[in-house]
């Protein structure tokens, strides 16, 4: 319906003359709020995903901390170990996206709905960006304290807030794609791992090369801009498979 | 005086799941505002009959015309028309009854007086704040009666939808998706005589097969207890 939808207004009157009745049809950016709201009220009620994916990520720093027997890290060992812990971080939050709808019929009820079936690819894709973004908020600091050296500047710090926001919305627009379909098998926790993994691999790749100077103590140099770049092109091209396949894998 | 114009039309309805048949060109009319109650033991193809109509599943064949839509393709220009009730009340546990009607309300580009009309009306407005993992079967019946019909739907699509309820909130419920509805309705029923007491017409499945489809006036009880056995 994406198309069609958007050709139409929205209207509730019907149409005289024993015509088919006018559809009704409800705006993409009011179905988005709506789905928005609800999401992140889902969360705020009833946390889940996001205390999952903060703990998983401390805990794996901690981890990290003791067997790499090193109190500091820095440079390509310290991007590897950010970008690790937050990757996987990310398969509990994807796990978890459709499974209040999936369990308690609200898929169904979005779909009975008349309204283009992208507001919910936008509003899953910016809910799970939204806890990856608050996961960090506690994962790069205690990253920092249990790992890092010399605290790095402000200016690497918003650098590297730059290089996570980007790679962000990667994770989330895949995750939404992957989560999408992982919720109708029964492996689900399996399903999503092995199929987001290797699609996400490019998001490592530029996230750590993009981190490796900016937490390396003896480089001066900053964020190379090829890779958040990269990571933009990248989210361009999800963005756009996923505006194509996200019908398809919901509907029947 | 012209008969009135079909809101359901299906010719040589299929539905296959894998392998196998759900529904087997199944073939009728529902006029606009008639009842059509559907019988059938579990499995013969009642509820993917409604999901069908609900337009949740394709037609794998046949023809499937809906307010004078074509399904699938139409879907999208139907779907406001459509209340669904199914077994599955389709709110969040999480959220509260209130928070669950407004989300459908904003879903439906309907505003928030009807919400507060609806929970009044089945008795739900004092406990309309609290979660509906609190509630009762019953209230949550209720609560999912509110859902199906918060967009006031032309077709109303029920699968037994007084399950769960007892006579005083089935009462209360009536209004919205009985025969004074004025809605034209799709019940699944396996109460022969209750079934044909609010019918206009009648559909047998057996094994998704159409073995009995006709005015009710014209069936028996015992034609529709022979579906069972």
């Amino acid at each position: 319906m994406s198309a069609s939808a958007r050709e139409h207004p929205t209207t509730a009157e019907p149409a005289p003359g024993g015509a088919p009745p006018e559809p009704r049809l409800v705006p993409l950016r009011a179905a988005v709020r709506a789905l928005l709201r609800k999401e992140l009220g889902l969360e705020l009620r009833a946390p889940q995903a996001v205390p999952a994916m903060a703990l998983f990520s401390v805990t794996t720093l901690v981890v990290f901390h003791f067997a790499l027997q090193r109190g500091q890290v820095e440079g390509d060992l310290a991007a590897g170990v950010l970008w690790v812990t937050l990757l996987f971080a990310a398969m509990l939050g994807i796990s978890r996206l459709f499974v209040a709808d999936h369990e308690e019929g609200g898929l169904d009820g979005f779909l009975l709905a008349p309204t283009d079936r992208t507001a919910l690819l936008v509003a899953k894709a910016v809910g799970l960006f939204a806890f990856l973004a608050a996961v960090e908020v506690i994962a790069v600091p205690a990253f920092a304290l249990l790992l890092l050296g010399p605290a790095p500047g402000i200016g690497t710090y918003a650098q590297l807030v730059a290089l996570l926001l980007l790679a962000d919305a990667g994770i989330a627009v895949i995750g939404t794609l992957i989560g999408a379909i992982a919720v109708q098998t029964r492996a689900r926790d399996l399903i999503v791992p092995l199929m987001a993994l290797p699609l996400l691999i490019p998001v490592v790749i530029a996230g750590a090369k993009g981190t490796t100077p900016l937490l390396a103590e003896a480089s001066g140099s900053g964020l190379p801009l090829r890779w958040p770049l990269l990571l933009g092109l990248y989210d361009l091209i999800f963005g756009l498979l996923a505006y194509a396949l996200f019908d398809y894998l919901i509907e029947d | 005086m012209a008969a009135p114009p079909a809101a359901i039309e299906l010719d040589g309805l299929t539905r296959r799941y894998g392998e196998r048949v759900a529904l087997d060109a199944v073939t009728l009319a529902v006029p606009a505002g008639a009842t059509l109650v559907v019988f059938g033991p579990n499995g013969a193809g009642k509820s993917t009959l409604l999901r069908v109509l609900a337009t949740l599943l394709r037609p794998h064949a046949g023809a499937v015309r809906i307010l004078g839509r074509e399904l699938p393709a139409e879907g999208w220009a139907v779907r406001g028309r459509i209340g669904l009730l199914t077994h599955e009340p389709l709110v969040y546990r999480d959220l509260s009854g209130r928070e669950n009607l407004r989300f459908h309300a904003r879903l439906h580009g309907v505003g928030f007086g009807r919400v507060e009309a609806l929970l009044e009306q089945v008795g739900l407005h004092r406990r309309a704040d609290d979660r509906v993992h609190t509630y009762s079967r019953g209230m949550v019946q209720r609560l999912a009666v509110c859902r199906a019909v918060l967009h006031d739907p032309a077709v109303l699509l029920l699968d037994e939808p007084r399950a769960n309820l007892d006579p005083a909130a089935a009462d209360l419920v009536e209004p919205l998706i009985g025969a004074e509805s004025g809605r034209t309705r799709v019940v699944t029923s396996h109460d022969p005589a209750g079934g044909l007491a609010e019918a206009d017409l009648a559909l047998g499945l057996r094994g998704g097969r159409a073995a009995l489809v006709g005015p009710a006036a014209a069936i028996e009880p015992a034609q529709i207890g022979a579906l069972y056995r």
